[in-house]
């Protein structure tokens, strides 16, 4: 699946270790929230940077300490319709200070990417032949914004004001 | 009334010109059926029985009169040559084709207007009181704050993929038109003893299979607030609500299970949290946005008309009229005028191209050039001179929009039902129809009095059922379609749930029912006792009884 990142196509760095699957001997690692909670030392022993993979039913509040050893952040959207993850990713950038990758996984298409990408997501897999135009298509619908987000898009009412 | 400046008309062609792009991947097959449908739910594109609805939403139920002349050409150029008016406040067309929605969007856009998010898992259209900024009795003009939480909620990253739609209402009067405690959040804008404004938060009411009047979870939150604690409750909700069962995802089933104490504390802990960042209100906001509904440039004129008083007393039809259709104004000489869509035999809330137009000349003529849509599927012009009144009736009258039912049983609200309604299981509008004949005398409507009669076509509740003195619901019993009968509803600031009163009946059983209730409803009531005094005085039981006999 395609990776999406600051307009560009990126090479995934992580790999996925599902469940209790073993680890790797070495780099980056994206595991689940109960691997990350079972084997939180180990993880940060190993000395690589560390992803944590949320479902839609996990909310950031689980790992908001942790945040500070988390270079990534996947957030699930098992169907597109399921909005939970636009809260999560809100969270994570505005109430916890989150600065590192905050991943959509799962449903990703074109026309929820500009939801996303305001509300905190910076890096897309989606499943689509053509990434890079597509990003292009959602940036270019919309250029208005009424909601105040940590995206830092001017506001209508922030403009109106200038 | 509120003016698009650059950045909205901006906004509303911007989404103009992305749903054409969408259409074409649809019709294209780049978009499947699955993913363009929550697309084309967020532009007001539902697909019906026959064919597409498209529901233009009337921000807080305000028109001016160039719209109003904009959606009689759509209905003429692109429908059947009539729209409905709906219990949001909206205006709908039942016979739209998926390739001319691109161009009918462009020309809604070119008079600020639009239909996004008057459908689908998001913000619907907010909802006011239809009197606003005009009654007698009000405290403060809610439109102010519904134009600011329509901006807020327009295309909100967050909140554009909740568990359920979500619907909001604003009202600030103490006689609630807007229906608040039937709303996911409904708001009420008083003041405190201090005379600062603010609002009385409601949370968890709604209609539909699981009715719930709305439980109030804030006494008093200062308006600067408004929209952060909306993001707060939206926010609880968006996380929290169920997503296992779209029965169940509202999020008056939340504020139900986990009960209204918790769901409150979840929501203030949320708001503690944003309260002071960018959604709070600077007061300058609220003054530039409330510019914009300043009172039109009022006449002073003496409170009594003596040619209005004279014209009554000529004229027994325009006496009907002016008893039943008007309501008392703020201003000294002017009259707020009911113009009642629903006719003796007519399906209620629909309104022809040519009626739109002549309406639309009347308030350029009378009203400043604006006019409003009420949750009851008809029309208000707010600032009619008493001075006028009778000339307007004569037009009115002309365009067959001059019917003097308000708040009497011929002005029922009514949902689309199995007429148009892919979720519907009978008729409604037919019902109606033969409910509005069988009262047709506007003696005997008057005598019968304050009333209100509200049906749906299926228990989705769409018609409001549940909170009409009288409701009435389409049930399917075995392919027969049959209609249960309620009883006790109110949607005003007493409101209530109606209770069913026994086994459906047959469409013509259910008309003969109806006019049972309401001979022993006038027999039993005391003196000017409104129909729903009486039943809370005497239960359910004289009306069950004469229906399905007494016990034994």
């Amino acid at each position: 699946m395609p990776l999406l990142k600051n307009e560009a196509i990126i090479k995934e760095l992580y790999t996925r270790v599902e469940g209790e699957d073993t680890l790797p001997d070495r780099g980056a690692v994206l595991v689940d929230l109960a691997r990350w909670q079972a084997d939180r030392s180990a993880l940060i022993a190993r000395g690589s940077e560390i992803g944590v993979r949320l479902t839609s039913a996990e909310a950031p509040e689980a790992i908001a300490d942790d945040l500070s050893q988390l270079s990534l952040v996947a957030l699930e959207f098992p169907a597109f319709t399921d909005g939970r993850a636009y809260s999560y990713a809100r969270l994570l950038r505005e109430r916890y200070g989150f600065q590192g990758e905050v991943r959509a996984v799962g449903d990703v298409l074109l026309e929820q990417l500009h939801f996303m990408h305001r509300s905190g997501f910076d890096c897309f897999e989606f499943s689509s032949d053509q990434p890079e135009e597509d990003w292009i298509i959602a940036q270019a619908d919309m250029k208005v914004w009424y909601q105040p987000t940590g995206d830092k898009r001017p506001t209508a009412t922030q403009l109106r004001r200038r | 009334m509120y003016e698009y400046d650059e950045f909205d008309a901006d906004f509303v062609n911007q989404r103009a010109l992305q749903f054409g792009r969408q259409v074409e991947s649809r019709l294209s097959g780049k978009l499947s059926e699955d993913q363009f449908r929550p697309i084309r739910l967020m532009n007001g594109l539902y697909l019906q029985l026959h064919a597409y609805m498209l529901r233009v939403n009337v921000p807080y139920g305000c028109l001016n009169s160039a719209q109003m002349r904009k959606l009689a050409h759509i209905a003429r150029v692109y429908d059947k040559d009539y729209g409905h008016l709906t219990t949001r406040q909206n205006m709908q067309f039942n016979w739209i084709k998926l390739s001319d929605m691109p161009e009918i969007l462009l020309e809604l856009a070119s008079v600020e207007m639009h239909g996004i998010q008057s459908s689908g898992n998001c913000i619907r259209n907010i909802t006011a009181d239809e009197y606003a900024g005009v009654a007698a009795e009000e405290i403060e003009d809610p439109r102010v704050y519904c134009e600011l939480l329509r901006q807020w909620s327009s295309l909100h990253p967050e909140f554009s993929f909740l568990p359920r739609k979500f619907k909001i209402a604003v009202t600030g009067s103490e006689k609630d038109r807007a229906v608040v405690k039937a709303h996911d959040i409904g708001l009420r804008l008083h003041r405190n003893e201090n005379g600062e404004e603010g609002f009385e938060v409601f949370v968890g009411g709604g209609l539909g299979r699981t009715p719930f009047i709305g439980k109030s979870i804030r006494a008093f939150l200062p308006t600067e607030h408004v929209l952060s604690y909306c993001e707060a409750i939206l926010r609880v909700y968006n996380q929290l609500g169920r997503r296992d069962n779209k029965y169940k995802a509202r999020i008056k089933i939340l504020v139900h299970e986990m009960g209204s104490e918790a769901f409150s504390e979840l929501v203030e802990k949320e708001w503690a949290e944003i309260k002071q960042g960018a959604l709070a209100l600077p007061q300058a906001e609220i003054e530039r946005v409330r510019e914009f509904f300043a009172p039109p440039a009022y006449e002073a004129l003496p409170e009594e008309d003596p040619d209005f008083e004279a014209q009554r007393k000529a004229e027994p039809g325009f006496a009907l009229w002016a008893r039943q259709q008007l309501a008392a104004h703020k201003r000294a000489g002017y009259a707020i005028v009911n113009v009642s869509c629903s006719p003796v035999g007519k399906p209620p809330g629909d309104i022809s191209s040519a009626q739109m137009e002549g309406f639309a000349d009347l308030a350029d003529t009378y009203n400043f050039g604006e006019m409003r849509v009420t949750h009851n599927q008809n029309l208000v012009l707010t600032d009619v001179r008493k001075r006028d009144l009778f000339d307007l009736w004569k037009k009115l009258v002309a365009l067959g929009l001059a019917t003097a039912n308000h708040g009497l049983i011929g002005d029922t609200i009514c949902c689309p039902g199995l007429d148009y309604c892919a979720l519907a299981t009978a008729r409604s509008i037919p019902l109606a129809e033969k409910i509005s004949e069988r009262f047709a005398d506007p003696e005997r409507q008057a005598e019968i009095g304050e009333i209100y009669l509200n049906m749906s076509g299926c228990i989705n509740a769409c018609g409001h059922h549940h909170v009409g003195n009288i409701g009435i619901v389409g049930v399917d019993k075995k392919n027969t379609e049959l209609y249960q009968l309620m009883l006790g509803g109110s949607a005003e600031e007493d409101a209530s749930l109606g209770k069913i009163l026994g086994p459906g009946f047959d469409e013509d059983g259910i008309v003969d029912a109806v006019e049972t209730v309401i001979n022993i409803y006038i027999d039993m009531r005391e003196p000017n006792e409104k129909f729903i005094e009486t039943y809370r005085r005497l239960g359910p039981e004289p009306f069950k009884d004469r229906l399905y006999g007494a016990p034994a």
